[in-house]
């Protein structure tokens, strides 16, 4: 328990005494921040491969730079946020921690945990819990929680953004290669429920794998995988990153690829030109020294809706402010962000980037919905997925 | 001298001259070369349009990334707040040249003058401040933090305040420049970007970009007396965006840019009500008209281009290709 506290405590703790002696009134708004003991996503040596969708470093980093950047109206509010992150190393760590947060005052936690961690957190505290790490389809569905909001989008969303740009540029005969992870699997039926739900082709399935055995080249190499059959472009579903990252170029077709190499869906670009994207990347490069991730946009927007739900209301009422029908945020991806009342998943256009510079946005032009044309991306409200109402 | 008083101040003074049944035709503008100036952020340039024939007559080159310009000096000078080279360019009108360049803070914006035409007052956005530049030299006298990503700058017309909006604090700051201290924060609504003041200068106008509204402060009280939001059947509210705003002549309309609605709206000072509305091009942001107020030049900032608004007749005229991602507008005429 103490183990997986290390995360900066004692320097919280030391801050807060400074601050109490200069201003005394208010207590300050506590945000507790817990995310993965050990994880892998953050060994340095994969840090530096920055592939795309994966953290690129803590969690609190997006926090930090959210309440750095709300300063000016929080000192008009003499309100003063403090953010405590800790580790968990299962899910029962992670519902101590969520229990403890709740017990300690906190107003809010932000995550990034595995799905059944997430769950256990949210269970046991009563208090908004903000996922900003984990795409899972599960925790805005059947898994989903009435304190459980998510501002990173969901895998539906980001696959149904790429079904959408893909029957915007007519390359609707889709060839899909799958990793061999669990994770690649599931994911893998989500990507053929978006290819479904778009009129998309599936021209045929394949499964890949990391190999240099000759008596495993048809799984292995991408001429061979991606020969004998004629498509528009390959979707590649590898969570991992390794093969999708060098698919592009080596494929029996001059065909594009998509998914999780050579095209792919983001929440956030860090060269992004539009909607006053770039001061908030320069924020974010000079405070941390690293670009901002999609994960890292997720909980920077995280770190906002807490304080702007605070700014706005008393911390007592966050969960209702977060819900209000008329609580928006601003993004920097140059539509009003809200959370979706039915699974209190944020709606918000995702960016297509080639982890170059951002190609296009979705929802695509043309795609219409009869009341918000961001709701095109992930569960609409008549699927009823998600029954934990607010 | 009221040459280089910025437009607002100019109509606030045309009012208050009218009042005392004085003429004001002998101040007139010095040059009326007829040239409309549209700023490219993507071009380093500015395309030059001639406001009666509304064709193309040229490009200025000038510094990167060039967004807000104002007139000055006897409007014989266009000065051009370049936000990648952080510097302002001095153009000469009559030979569409750039005549010096000044520093001009860091990451310039949307920036104002003082009444003198000394002093500029503009938003840096990165730094999240408003920085006082003395103009002939272009140093910078002081910087005065603001909420995070200041945008619009007006001054007032006693000179003695200077408003500033800031896009992340949702707010706008008074800001007292000679003390350069924030006297006074006010929340508005979320992201505001320009102001115009109106009613005589007894309110202050500033757009939402992304609460679909205006928000009108009282300059006597300096709080938000009204909110005036947009609600337009055929659009939705999501993609009412205002950001450019500017004031007839006559000070009884407030034209406003709807953003990525693509239209602009006329809205009735007096009763705050909207009446009319445009169809121009993609993320219409900037508003600017004529001198007497017959015709309106909108930039478009997703579509390249600037249309040409018939005022009376409601009716856009043309839409004039310009450079890439165009930003401001000024009519010299």
């Amino acid at each position: 328990m103490t183990d997986s506290l290390r995360s900066g405590r004692g320097i919280a703790c030391g801050l807060l005494l400074s601050l109490t002696a200069t201003l005394a009134q208010a207590a300050p708004l506590l945000i507790g921040v817990i995310t993965r003991a050990d994880d892998d996503r953050l060994e340095p040596k994969r840090v530096e491969l920055a592939y795309l969708g994966q953290p690129g470093g803590p969690l609190r980093s997006g926090i930090d730079v959210a309440i750095a950047e709300s300063q000016f109206e929080l000192d008009a509010a003499k309100l003063q946020v403090k953010v405590e992150a800790v580790e968990a190393a299962t899910a029962d760590e992670a519902k101590a921690q969520a229990a403890r947060f709740e017990k300690a005052g906190a107003a809010a936690l932000v995550t990034d945990l595995p799905t059944a961690w997430t769950q256990a957190a949210a269970a046991a505290t009563k208090l908004p819990l903000l996922n900003a790490g984990n795409a899972d389809n599960l925790l805005r569905e059947q898994g989903c929680r009435a304190n459980l909001f998510h501002t990173l989008p969901s895998e539906r969303m980001f696959s149904d953004a790429l079904a959408q740009t893909l029957i915007a540029r007519k390359w609707s005969r889709v060839l899909l290669l799958t990793g061999p992870e669990p994770e690649d699997v599931a994911r893998a039926a989500v990507v053929q429920a978006s290819i479904k739900r778009y009129g998309l082709k599936l021209v045929a399935q394949r499964p890949f794998k990391m190999s240099a055995d000759p008596r495993e080249r048809d799984m292995a190499n991408p001429l061979l995988l991606t020969g004998n059959t004629d498509y528009d472009a390959v979707w590649v579903v590898d969570t991992d990153g390794e093969f999708a990252r060098a698919l592009p170029y080596r494929t029996a077709l001059p065909r594009p690829v998509v998914g999780n190499g050579g095209l792919m869906a983001e929440a956030w670009a860090p060269r992004f030109e539009r909607f006053g994207a770039p001061q908030l990347a320069k924020r974010f490069q000079k405070a941390q020294q690293r670009p901002m991730t999609g994960i890292d946009w997720a909980a920077w927007q995280a770190g906002k809706a807490i304080i702007q739900a605070a700014l706005a209301a008393p911390p007592t009422k966050l969960m209702q402010t977060l819900n209000g029908a008329d609580f928006a945020l601003d993004g920097f991806k140059g539509s009003r962000l809200s959370f979706r009342p039915w699974d209190r998943q944020l709606r918000q256009p995702l960016l297509m980037s080639d982890g170059q510079g951002v190609i296009s946005l979705a929802p695509v032009e043309g795609i219409l919905h009869p009341k918000n044309v961001l709701d095109t991306l992930g569960a609409d409200a008549p699927e009823k997925l998600c029954k934990a109402t607010s | 001298m009221i040459d280089t008083i910025p437009l607002h101040r100019k109509y606030a003074g045309c009012l208050l001259l009218i009042a005392f049944g004085l003429a004001l035709a002998a101040t007139a503008h010095a040059k009326d070369s007829g040239k409309v100036f549209v700023s490219s952020e993507k071009d380093a340039a500015l395309t030059v349009i001639d406001a009666k024939t509304m064709a193309v007559t040229g490009v200025i080159k000038t510094c990167k990334r060039p967004r807000h310009m104002k007139l000055i000096e006897g409007n014989t000078k266009l000065m051009v707040a370049c936000s990648d080279s952080s510097k302002a360019d001095i153009i000469d009108i009559a030979s569409g040249k750039s005549v010096a360049r000044i520093a001009f803070g860091d990451d310039p914006e949307v920036f104002d003058l003082s009444l003198d035409g000394k002093t500029a007052y503009l938003s840096a956005e990165d730094e999240g401040a408003l920085t006082v530049v003395d103009v002939a030299t272009g140093k910078s006298l002081k910087s005065i933090p603001v909420g995070k990503e200041p945008e619009g700058v007006l001054t007032s017309p006693d000179g003695k305040r200077v408003y500033v909006t800031s896009e992340v604090a949702n707010m706008i700051h008074v800001v007292d420049p000679a003390a350069g201290t924030v006297l006074k924060n006010i929340a508005v609504g979320k992201r505001p970007r320009r102001m115009v003041l109106a009613a005589d200068g007894a309110e202050l106008w500033v757009t939402n970009e992304l609460g679909s509204s205006i928000s009108i402060v009282s300059t006597k009280d300096l709080n938000v007396i009204d909110t005036i939001k947009f609600e337009i059947k055929g659009m939705r509210a999501d993609d009412i965006s205002p950001v450019g705003i500017a004031l007839a002549p006559d000070g009884k309309t407030a034209y406003v840019a709807l953003g990525r609605a693509n239209h602009v709206a006329w809205v009735d000072v007096a009763s705050r009500k909207l009446t009319n509305t445009v169809l121009v091009g993609k993320r219409a942001w900037y508003v600017a008209l004529t001198r007497d107020g017959s015709r309106m030049f909108v930039a478009n900032g997703l579509s390249d281009d600037v249309t040409v608004v018939d005022v009376a007749a409601v009716k856009a005229l043309k839409s004039i290709p310009v450079g890439r991602v165009p930003y401001g507008v000024v009519i010299d005429d």
